[in-house]
């Protein structure tokens, strides 16, 4: 059997396909952060909780209101998506003028108080939210056993991802959102809505995240905790990626779930560390991340 | 000048008074508890751990040997520094009698530590790290309620004689998990069996799915979860997802209720797990676990009922001891035996193992489960003389040969 460095190779194969799982999800998360960051200039620490809640309302839907998995997947970015509003609404858009480190106070209390709201009801052992009859089973790809549930994951969120980054870069819509981040005077003279702009788009962003957490409700637990053990890698992973660059942070997203899923095989201990190794690298060298540009 | 003397003389006098007359220290016995409150570990022991204390303090009427008893706690989240840090302010600044550490067994090793120089009383509940009476031993450390090595003779001991030789650990990167993996692997060799490898996971890791694929490719036939709380859930989610549960045997080393009622009896039905106390045990600890529900609205687990147990046991002694003084009440601690609704035994005086029954649990399927949180079905029950370390193999300095 063909071995690379001691390890046989459909073992790593298998291994960089789960590392793409993960990877999916760091994509879309880094996604809606960069977009916020890149339209709003705020850096959404609440991000985790709002991830956390996507899961939650899964669940919930399920359990109090009998709605599926399918039904949920397009539900819970909606609620998610209207509280966005609501938080930008009568908070953030106070703080669009002053220093960044405001934004990621006022964001890092709100997860505060969503985390404690959900723990203080629910604990944080969990609830339990099974994979949906359709996707349940396996595949035998011949090098592993992939759960079907999990290749869902994979191309779910790469489509997603993509539709994004077209959306902002290839369409017209996305190019008012750009020329209205870089001038909204001038922007609004035209006669376009602005603030009404910057308010979707936060919408939008955080309803990545919660379209996220729904995906992951069926492989992990869903706990109040579930988005404060993701949120600093997803940090990690745009500050890489670069601030603001919507394709850099998907693609970043996607290779460090690699780079982490090569870690678990080789030196599993640090496979919680190597994103912050690999970070420390990145800003020595490219300082403003891998895809970003020196302003 | 006449005046600072009168003044003291005042002043030794009442402190000779003081000492006289009552032999308790600041006229207030003073329990503080640290534990995990918001992380993994909080659903096993947390709020429940203090709404149980808080019980067996109401049971004394809030009163010993004439006095008033106080209680704080605080959440050391997981972190040794930040356990030894509170308990040093509480003993220096808040006149604390007696220490009590809920879960993590780094955090009680560190406390254990500040206790032992401070010459006061620890009860450590939560932690299963068999280091705190054996090599980290103290004049002052009781560990109370269960440890790794108890853990590994029922689970691992059964699960050996019942046939399933071979083993694989998936195991927590941290003194616990490193501890259960060895005593587990002792008890494993010592029943003729052998262990095939381990891969070592970082605490709170949230995707399991790599680890499980090199677990499988080791050919055991037994998955050692050394791993704890949100961990092992995620491990045992992560398995069946896999289906390595078609081809490996899960054995959770420290499972509790908690964790089952979480993942549902669906997931982890005929999986083992062996613990020290069970709400549905008897008699009694069913009307105690009835009081616990009407306020916490969930069945407790073994840790909570060790958390009102312990206490009381300590309350007791006080009373008895008629002083806070630390080795009086520690010594009558050990020579007193404790029957209660949670368990009937002893605390070793060489170095305060609590010795007790422990039990080998199996999880009931949803057939058998006749009502909310009746999950287990008692297998066997270990005696506490062969659950927990011999003397003859202690490594506790303390322990005289």
């Amino acid at each position: 059997m063909t071995e690379i460095f001691g390890i046989p190779l459909p073992a790593l194969l298998g291994q960089l396909l789960l590392g793409l799982v993960n990877g999916s999800f760091y994509a879309m998360l880094s996604l809606g952060l960069a977009v916020i960051f890149g339209m709003l200039n705020i850096i959404n620490f609440a991000h985790g909780a709002l991830y956390m809640m996507g899961a939650f309302f899964a669940w919930m839907g399920l359990e109090y209101l009998g709605l599926n998995y399918w039904f949920m997947l397009g539900l819970a970015p909606l609620a998610v998506g209207l509280i966005g509003i609501v938080i930008e609404r009568t908070m953030l858009q106070w703080l669009y003028k002053l220093d960044h480190l405001y934004g990621l106070l006022l964001t890092f209390g709100i997860t505060l108080v969503i985390e404690g709201v959900f723990r203080s009801v629910y604990g944080v052992s969990g609830q339990p939210y099974q994979v949906p009859d359709q996707l349940a089973g396996a595949t035998n790809l011949g090098f592993m056993i992939l759960p079907n549930y999990r290749g869902w994951v994979v191309v779910a969120s790469l489509v997603v991802c993509f539709a994004v980054w077209a959306l902002i870069e290839k369409t017209s819509l996305g190019a008012k959102l750009r020329a209205g981040t870089e001038n909204p005077k001038l922007v609004q003279a035209f006669g376009i809505n602005v603030p009404r702009m910057v308010t979707l788009t936060y919408a939008g962003g955080v309803a990545l995240a919660a379209f996220a957490g729904v995906l992951a409700a069926p492989i992990l637990q869903v706990s109040a905790l579930m988005g404060s053990n993701l949120i600093i890698v997803v940090f990690a992973v745009v500050v890489i990626g670069g601030m603001g660059s919507i394709l850099g942070s998907i693609l970043t997203g996607l290779g460090l779930g690699i780079v982490e899923g090569l870690t678990k095989v080789f030196y599993p201990e640090a496979s919680n560390t190597v994103v912050f190794v690999v970070m420390a690298i990145v800003l020595l060298v490219r300082p403003a991340g891998l895809f970003g540009k020196e302003k | 000048m006449k005046a600072i003397r009168t003044t003291l003389t005042a002043a030794v006098l009442a402190a000779c008074g003081v000492s006289a007359q009552a032999q308790i220290s600041g006229d207030v016995i003073k329990i503080g508890f640290l534990t995990d409150m918001s992380s993994v570990y909080a659903d096993i022991d947390g709020a429940g751990g203090v709404e149980a204390i808080k019980m067996a303090i109401a049971d004394m009427k809030g009163n010993v040997a004439g006095k008033k008893i106080e209680f704080i706690f605080a959440d050391h989240q997981n972190k040794a520094d930040v356990a030894s840090a509170k308990a040093r302010e509480w003993m220096d600044t808040q006149g604390l009698d007696l220490l009590v550490g809920g879960t993590n067994s780094g955090a009680n090793l560190a406390m254990a530590t500040v206790a032992a120089e401070k010459k006061k009383p620890f009860i450590s509940i939560g932690a299963g790290s068999s280091a705190l009476t054996n090599a980290n031993c103290t004049p002052y450390t009781i560990h109370y309620a269960y440890d790794t090595v108890a853990l590994a003779n029922g689970t691992g001991g059964a699960v050996t004689k019942g046939g399933g030789k071979s083993w694989y650990f998936l195991t927590a990167d941290y003194a616990f998990g490193a501890a259960l993996q060895a005593d587990t692997t002792a008890v494993v060799q010592k029943n003729g069996g052998t262990v095939k490898g381990s891969v070592k996971h970082p605490l709170n890791a949230s995707d399991f799915s790599s680890f499980l694929l090199q677990a499988q490719s080791s050919g055991a036939q037994i998955l050692g979860l050394a791993n704890a709380g949100g961990d092992t859930i995620n491990s045992v989610k992560a398995a069946n997802e896999f289906g390595i549960t078609k081809t490996m045997k899960l054995a959770g080393l420290l499972m509790f209720i908690n964790d089952i009622h979480s993942l549902g009896l669906k997931t982890t039905e005929g999986m083992y797990l062996t613990d020290s106390w069970y709400w549905n045990q008897s008699p009694e600890a069913r009307a105690w676990a009835r009081r616990f529900f009407e306020k916490m609205k969930r069945m407790p687990s073994s840790l909570q009922a060790a958390d009102y147990s312990a206490v009381t046991h300590y309350l007791k002694a006080v009373e008895a001891a008629k002083t806070d003084d630390a080795d009086k009440v520690v010594a009558q601690m050990k020579a007193t035996p404790i029957n209660d609704f949670y368990t009937k035994g002893t605390i070793r005086k060489e170095d305060g193992r609590g010795i007790h029954d422990m039990f080998l649990l199996q999880v009931k399927s949803q057939k058998e489960s006749t009502e909310p949180w009746d999950y287990f079905k008692v297998v066997t029950r270990i005696p506490g003389e062969e659950a927990y370390t011999k003397l003859a193999d202690s490594k506790c300095p303390l322990v005289k040969k």
